[in-house]
C-alpha cells in the first residue's frame, strides 16, 4: 500500500500514516475541491477517510451514507474520476501518494458537498409499465414457477439502486437526455419484468419509443462500474435490444409470429 | 409527467479526473482496428497470392467468381467492365466485414475508440449532440442477425476449406493426406472464426434468450446455457478470430509468394 508518511515527532520513530483528499465542497452554484488530510489506516475504506474528516475538521461535509456494506446504494460518489461506492473502495487499491479526488455523482443536480438529487430516477420508474402477472396457477392465487426460470431474472434483483450506472451511463452524464433515455438502471428493471415468466405486460413499444433504449451504444461502462457486478449490458440491455428487434425490425420474425402468436 | 429538471454543463472532450492511462485501451483499439481494415482492404484488391496448394486463404473464401479452376461460377464474366475492380474478395468481404462492423462488442468498442462517444467511461466528449442508435444511420446495426445468418454460412464454408486442407496433390496428380503448419492455420481459424460467430449476442437470443420460460423448451434452454457461455467470452473471441483470419492470409499469401516455406507434419 502506497501511503504516504508523516513524522509526527521528532523524538518519537512512531509515525501516522496519512493521505490528503481533494472533496467538491460547494452547492448548484459554486463549489471548489478542498484538500483535507487525515490518518489513514489498514483495512479502511474511503467512507472512513470522509468521517474522519467529518470528525476532525469539516463538521458541515455532506455525504449521504447508510449501511456502510454496499448494499443500500447511498454513497455513491466518483473516487478519482471513476463512479464508485465510498463505502467499497478501499484505500489500499488507490494510490495514495497524491491525493485522492472524491466529487459528486455528475449525472443528477447537485444539492450540497457530495450529495445529489437523484429524484429522477424515482420518477423514470413510475413510467414503466407494472408487472401484470398472468393468472395464479393455483386455485390458492399462487404461481409455479421452476428455479432455471427464475435465475436469468434473479441477477437483476442484486441492483441496490446506487445509480453509478445511471452516472457513468454517458447518455445521461455528458449528453443529458434524461428526457428521452431512462439509463441503464431503468434498462435492468425493465428486463427483469420484460424476462419474467409470468409477466403478460409488453414493454417492447415503450423501450423503443419512450425509454430510448437506441441511445445505449454499448460501451459498457455501466457494466463496468456496478458494485453488484451485473452484466448490465450482455445479460439486460442487448437482450431487449434483440426483443425490439424481433418486435420491429426483422420481417422474418415478424413472419413466424404469424403462425405463433408471442406471448399467452 | 414533468420529470425533475435536469441542467447541468457538458465537459469538455477528454475532461476528466481519472487518472492514470484511461485513453491507452482506446488507443490500441483504434490502432489494430485500422491497422486490419487496411491490411484487409489491401488483401482484397489484390486478387493474387491466395491460393497454396490446399489452401485458400479466409479472405478469398467462398471464391464464388475468379480462378477459373477453382471458383464456383469460373472466371470473372467477361461482360464485367475492364475498370471495375474485381477480386474473388471483394464479392465475399462484405459479409464478414458487416457481421464485425454490427457487432454488439465491436459496436462498443470502435464508438469509444473511433468516434469518442465516449472516449472511455467517465470521460468528456467530443461532440455536443448524440443520437446513438436511435436514429438513422445507427439505427441500421439492428441488421445484425441478418449478418450472422450469412456469417454461419460462411462457417460450412471455412470449415470446408480445413477440410481440403487435409488433402494435397503431389506433382504426379496423386491427392493424399496430409498435415500442413496451414492445416493447422486455417482449422485454427475456423474454430475461432466459429468460436465468435457462435458466442453471438444475437445467437444467444434466437436460440434462447427470446423465451420467457425456458423450462418448456429444454432443447433452447440447453442452446441458451451453452451461447451464454460462450458469450461471456465474445470480446475475447473477436479479437482472437481478428487476429487469427488476418494471419490466414498472411501465411497463405507468402506461402504462395515463395517466402515462407509450408512446413509438412505429416
Amino acid at each position: 500500500m502506497a501511503i504516504a508518511t508523516t513524522a509526527t515527532s521528532a523524538t518519537t520513530a512512531a509515525t501516522a500514516a496519512t493521505a490528503t483528499f481533494s472533496i467538491w465542497r460547494g452547492d448548484a452554484q459554486t463549489g471548489q475541491l478542498v484538500d483535507y488530510t487525515t490518518a489513514v489506516g489498514e483495512g479502511m475504506v474511503v467512507l472512513d477517510a470522509v468521517h474522519n474528516i467529518q470528525a476532525e475538521e469539516a463538521p458541515d461535509l455532506a455525504c449521504r451514507w447508510n449501511c456502510k456494506a454496499g448494499k443500500c446504494g447511498s454513497c455513491s460518489a466518483e473516487i478519482n474520476g471513476v463512479p464508485r461506492l465510498l463505502c467499497m473502495t478501499r484505500l489500499d487499491t488507490l494510490p495514495l501518494d497524491k491525493p485522492v479526488t472524491i466529487e459528486p455523482l455528475k449525472a443528477f443536480p447537485l444539492l450540497k458537498d457530495l450529495i445529489t438529487n437523484v429524484n429522477w430516477n424515482y420518477e423514470v420508474k413510475k413510467r414503466i409499465k407494472k408487472f401484470n402477472p398472468r393468472p395464479p396457477d393455483a386455485t390458492d392465487g399462487t404461481w409455479r414457477m421452476q428455479q432455471k426460470d427464475v435465475d436469468r431474472v434473479q441477477e437483476f434483483r442484486k441492483c441496490i439502486e446506487c445509480f453509478l450506472c445511471q452516472d457513468v451511463c454517458h447518455v445521461l452524464r455528458e449528453h443529458h437526455l434524461h428526457d428521452e433515455f431512462i439509463g441503464p438502471r431503468y434498462l435492468v428493471y425493465a428486463a427483469s419484468l420484460e424476462m419474467n415468466p409470468l409477466d403478460t405486460e409488453d414493454r417492447l413499444k415503450d423501450l423503443k419509443d419512450n425509454h430510448g433504449i437506441g441511445f445505449c451504444n454499448i460501451t459498457k461502462c455501466c457494466t463496468t462500474v456496478c458494485p453488484e457486478d451485473i452484466k448490465i449490458t450482455d445479460n439486460a440491455i442487448i437482450p431487449l435490444k434483440e426483443r425490439v428487434v424481433d418486435e420491429f425490425y426483422d420481417p422474418l420474425t415478424k413472419l413466424v409470429r404469424l403462425f405463433r402468436p408471442r406471448k399467452k | 409527467m414533468t420529470l425533475t429538471q435536469i441542467t447541468m454543463k457538458q465537459r469538455g472532450f477528454g475532461q476528466t479526473m481519472r487518472q492514470g492511462a484511461w485513453w491507452s485501451k482506446s488507443l490500441v483499439v483504434l490502432l489494430v482496428l485500422s491497422a486490419f481494415v487496411v491490411y484487409s482492404t489491401w488483401a482484397a484488391f489484390q486478387g493474387v497470392h491466395y491460393r497454396f496448394g490446399p489452401y485458400l486463404s479466409p479472405f478469398y473464401s467462398p471464391e464464388i467468381l475468379g480462378d477459373a479452376t477453382y471458383s464456383w461460377f469460373g472466371a470473372k464474366p467477361s461482360w464485367l467492365p475492364a475498370w471495375l475492380p474485381f477480386t474473388p474478395a471483394l464479392l465475399i468481404l462484405w459479409a464478414p466485414g458487416g457481421f464485425r462492423f454490427t457487432c454488439y462488442y465491436y459496436r462498443g468498442a470502435y464508438y469509444k475508440a473511433f468516434w469518442g462517444d465516449p472516449p472511455a467511461c467517465a470521460v468528456g466528449e467530443p461532440r455536443k449532440s448524440y443520437r446513438g442508435e436511435h436514429s438513422f444511420p445507427l439505427i441500421m446495426q439492428n441488421i445484425h442477425r441478418f449478418f450472422l445468418y450469412v456469417a454461419l454460412l460462411f462457417l460450412i464454408f471455412l470449415a470446408h476449406d480445413a477440410w481440403k486442407a487435409l488433402w494435397f496433390t503431389d506433382a504426379a496428380g496423386a491427392t493424399s493426406f496430409g498435415i500442413g503448419v496451414g492445416t493447422l492455420v486455417l482449422t485454427m481459424n475456423v474454430i475461432l472464426l466459429g468460436s465468435y460467430t457462435l458466442s453471438c449476442h444475437s445467437l444467444r437470443h434466437l436460440v434462447g434468450g427470446r423465451i420467457d420460460q425456458l423450462s418448456a423448451a429444454p432443447v433452447c434452454q440447453k442452446a441458451h446455457q451453452c451461447a451464454s457461455s460462450m458469450n461471456r467470452r465474445h470480446g475475447l473471441f473477436a479479437w482472437l478470430s481478428l487476429f487469427w483470419v488476418a494471419f490466414s492470409d498472411i501465411y497463405v499469401r507468402l506461402c504462395s509468394m515463395g517466402i515462407w516455406t509450408d512446413w509438412r507434419i505429416i
